[in-house]
């Protein structure tokens, strides 16, 4: 049996975090879940405790959802994880799909999958019409630097292989909102990547990271970061 | 030599002097750390001199084309600012990284400390 670790990066989340790891512990009964408390305000370190089934680190201080998975993976780099997932604390991504996004990366086809709520055929939840423009932006800018089509660049429902985690344990951007940017990084420095479908629901609770004001200073931010991790140098992949 | 000064070039010479002093005494107490300090007194030599050494900024700016002297010492200035702001973006954004990897670091220990003291862990 390999161990895996599903990664709950998470702000200020208390109104869900408990269902997101009980749902996630009834799917993968043998996995170590992780959550890290990236400073929150509210009460989610003691919410995500009181379940007893997840580990929970608690940041000193807030450090952005960046900083707060790069935790994740040097946890998961510490615990010689031969998986980690990486899901989000507001219950936008159903566990249920957990050991599909896992299939590839024990079939060896790729370091890393990201699973896509575009790509599935069931339509499901797939956000508001803006931040889908917004999306296929980021989608062609990645085709531009990467080659590789990914349908859905801002999903944060991943999973990572130990040689992806490893990577990542070290040069995990460190940018608030980093999905589009760690496609990049990867595919750059040769990691695979697979996209397969996932449905996702809406948010059951807090509000999205990006809100409609802060959205062109979002894409503007993310396509600079984009282009700046094109732009470097290569990293060693330590295996 | 003071005689045929004019008021303004004593009013510089003054205040690229203190301006020195103000740097070194900050350095010399421990307030910046010379490797920062180092842009500052290059650039506050530079007006030390030229206001000593009227003639020089004179020539020079002949040499490079500015038909007006103080302007070359405007220009000079405003490099030194940005070079400076540049240096400043750069010292902030690599103690952003070590404040974030320190964070992590705490993070992780404390995560390490708290399995250690749970009852009945294996280690």
């Amino acid at each position: 049996m390999n161990n895996r670790i599903i990664i709950v990066p998470c702000f200020n989340e208390d109104g869900c975090i408990k269902s997101v790891i009980e749902e996630i512990a009834s799917h993968q009964p043998a996995a170590e879940v992780v959550v890290i408390n990236d400073g929150s305000t509210d009460m989610t370190s003691q919410a995500a405790r009181s379940t007893g089934t997840a580990s929970v680190i608690d940041l000193p201080v807030n450090l952005g959802v960046g900083g707060a998975v790069q935790t994740g993976f040097k946890f998961a780099h510490k615990r010689k994880a031969d998986y980690a997932i990486k899901v989000d604390g507001d219950g936008q991504h159903p566990a249920a799909a957990v050991d599909s996004l896992l299939l590839p990366l024990m079939n060896g086809e790729a370091d890393l999958v990201i699973a896509s709520r575009f790509l599935s055929p069931n339509m499901g939840y797939q956000s508001s019409f803006s931040r889908r423009i917004g999306s296929k932006v980021i989608q062609w800018l990645c085709q531009m630097l990467t080659g590789i089509r990914i349908t859905d660049p801002t999903s944060g429902y991943r999973a990572y292989n130990s040689r992806a985690i490893s990577f990542m344990a070290r040069h995990y951007p460190t940018f608030d909102y980093p999905e589009p940017e760690e496609i990049v990084l990867a595919a750059r420095n040769g990691l695979r990547i697979i996209e397969i479908p996932v449905e996702m629901r809406d948010r059951q609770a807090g509000i999205s990271t990006i809100s409609s004001s802060m959205s062109i200073y979002y894409m503007l931010k993310v396509t600079l970061a984009m282009i700046f991790i094109f732009l470097r140098p290569i990293e060693k992949i330590k295996e | 030599m003071l005689a045929g000064m004019e008021k303004i070039q004593l009013i510089a010479i003054l205040g690229s002097i203190f301006f020195m002093i103000g740097v070194i005494e900050l350095i010399r107490r421990k307030q910046i750390k010379e490797a920062y300090a180092l842009l500052w007194l290059i650039f506050g030599t530079v007006f030390v001199v030229f206001s000593i050494w009227k003639k020089g900024l004179d020539f020079i700016a002949s040499l490079v084309g500015v038909y007006y002297p103080p302007a070359l010492l405007f220009l000079v200035m405003m490099v030194a600012i940005v070079l400076i702001l540049i240096q400043f973006s750069v010292v902030i954004s690599r103690n952003n990284d070590k404040v974030k990897n320190l964070a992590q670091e705490i993070a992780l220990l404390k995560k390490q400390i708290e399995d250690e003291n749970k009852p009945g862990n294996k280690n």
